[in-house]
């Protein structure tokens, strides 16, 4: 089996991500299949594609939380052998049953003081909200704060599993607004959304997934003007790709 | 049923009836013991096998919620022969003492109290797992955050453990012998009294014995409500 290089991007504290032949199957289902991507662009990476398509496995396999059966994967900066801190917001908020600034603390890997989490608090409006129990936030406050969160462990790789899914839309603002400054701040981003609209506002590039094969990947103003494969096209014409 | 054997168990209960007593706070310190016991036993096992993954595990969480089941007569009567004096442990005479009816109780307890923290943990595992993959949280750390946020539940969990204690009579009675003075708890003494016909210490103790009652399920309603007002349900 070929081991994939970690592939180096221009900006050296930019972490690349490279899979060679990535699979995944379970009980007998082919759930990824032979997933070959080099990702080395700043910003963020859009992981679109139908439900199905095997979006949410690729990103959890990436950030480790399920082991892949075949392939291998790499994920790398210039300096190797570093760690690379990572975080991950998941689609659907988990929080522990504790104060909203808790959950905050409880994250936190770099004992920052007090101020700092209010800071992290204020950056997703909800410090005001900082004593109150963290469940019973509205879901559009609950994600936010599983961003602030995932932030406060100061990641390099930062995975989204569709953290604005049915969310209001002051809560996408702020979450689309944080995701771009941490962009700017070198945290390398890999969103998987449904929304196109979206995906063209954030993606510095996509990935196009369908029954757990990448269809395509490429830039995203290639991907939206000219995409090169029937399905992707189909996707984004609004049909149902199956 | 006679009114005067009702207005005489309630003057036993004002007048602070010595016998009364004695057998109430030998019956509490015996399910508390037997509690504790239960506590320290079945937390570490509920919430180890809700957290790690082995060959057999769902063989074990079903021995343990078939356990929950278990007949205090049939208890009563293992542990019986387990300190009888031709038994296992008969050397070390607990046969008829208080710590034999703590034993029986554990054994009986024990298993409940595990298998409601299983529940609880195994809930709170599956909602916490990926966070606590993705955060990298040690298993120190992931334990006693499940403890910490499971509290509520747990509480509630410790007092139906103590409701079931209290209110055991089956294995107590076998193993205990009810002997005045030395092993009689409320409920075998109920048992005793009524088999006299002495209706008023019976029907005292029995006042005693669900005022203990309507108290545990008053608190486990009040740590309900509160965990669901803060959200930590």
């Amino acid at each position: 089996m070929v081991t994939p290089k970690a592939p180096t991007s221009n900006q050296s504290e930019i972490p690349c991500i490279g899979t060679m032949n990535l699979g995944l199957t379970i009980r007998g289902s082919t759930l990824l299949n032979d997933i070959s991507i080099q990702v080395t662009t700043p910003g963020v990476t859009m992981i679109l594609g139908p439900n199905g398509a095997g979006k949410s496995l690729l990103i959890k396999c990436l950030h480790g939380l399920i082991a892949p059966t075949r392939g291998r994967f790499e994920i790398g900066l210039h300096q190797r052998g570093k760690t690379i801190p990572q975080a991950m917001v998941f689609q659907k908020p988990v929080l522990l049953r504790r104060s909203v600034i808790d959950n905050l603390q409880f994250a936190d890997r770099h004992s920052h003081q007090r101020e700092a989490l209010e800071r992290a608090l204020e950056a997703v409006s909800l410090l005001e909200k900082k004593d109150q129990p963290a469940t019973q936030l509205s879901g559009g406050e609950q994600q936010r704060l599983s961003l602030a969160r995932a932030l406060i462990t100061k990641p390099k790789l930062l995975f989204l599993d569709e953290p604005t899914a049915s969310l209001d839309p002051a809560s996408v603002l702020i979450i689309e607004q944080l995701i771009k400054q941490a962009s700017q701040q070198g945290v390398k981003s890999v969103f998987i959304s449904h929304d196109i609209g979206q995906a063209k506002r954030l993606g510095s590039d996509v990935i196009f997934l369908n029954r757990g094969q990448v269809i395509e990947h490429t830039d995203a103003a290639t991907f939206f003007t000219n995409p090169h494969s029937r399905e992707a096209k189909a996707y984004l014409d609004g049909e149902i790709v199956l | 049923m006679p009114d005067s054997a009702f207005l005489e168990a309630f003057g036993l209960i004002a007048t602070a009836n010595a016998d009364l007593y004695e057998i109430l706070w030998l019956s509490v310190q015996v399910s508390i013991t037997a509690l504790l016991i239960s506590v320290f036993l079945g937390f570490p096992i509920g919430t180890t096998l809700a957290i790690l993954d082995f060959r057999g595990k769902n063989l074990c969480t079903t021995l343990l919620n078939a356990l929950m089941g278990l007949p205090p007569v049939v208890v009563g009567l293992l542990v019986y022969l387990a300190l009888s004096r031709s038994g296992p442990f008969g050397v070390l005479g607990l046969l008829y003492t208080p710590t034999a009816m703590v034993i029986a109780q554990v054994v009986l307890i024990t298993p409940i109290i595990a298998a409601l923290t299983y529940q609880v943990m195994d809930d709170l595992h599956r909602e916490y797992r990926e966070l606590f993959l993705s955060l990298n949280i040690q298993l120190p750390k992931a334990i006693s955050t499940y403890l910490w946020d499971a509290r509520y539940s747990l509480i509630t969990t410790v007092l139906a453990g103590f409701g079931r204690a209290i209110s055991e009579v089956g294995a107590v009675m076998i193993v205990g012998g009810n002997i005045d003075h030395l092993t009689r708890v409320m409920t075998t003494a109920i048992a005793l009294e009524t088999s006299k016909g002495e209706l008023a210490i019976a029907l005292a103790l029995g006042v005693v014995l669900l005022t203990l009652a309507l108290i545990v399920n008053g608190l486990v309603t009040a740590v309900r409500t509160r965990a669901r007002k803060y959200g930590y349900t």
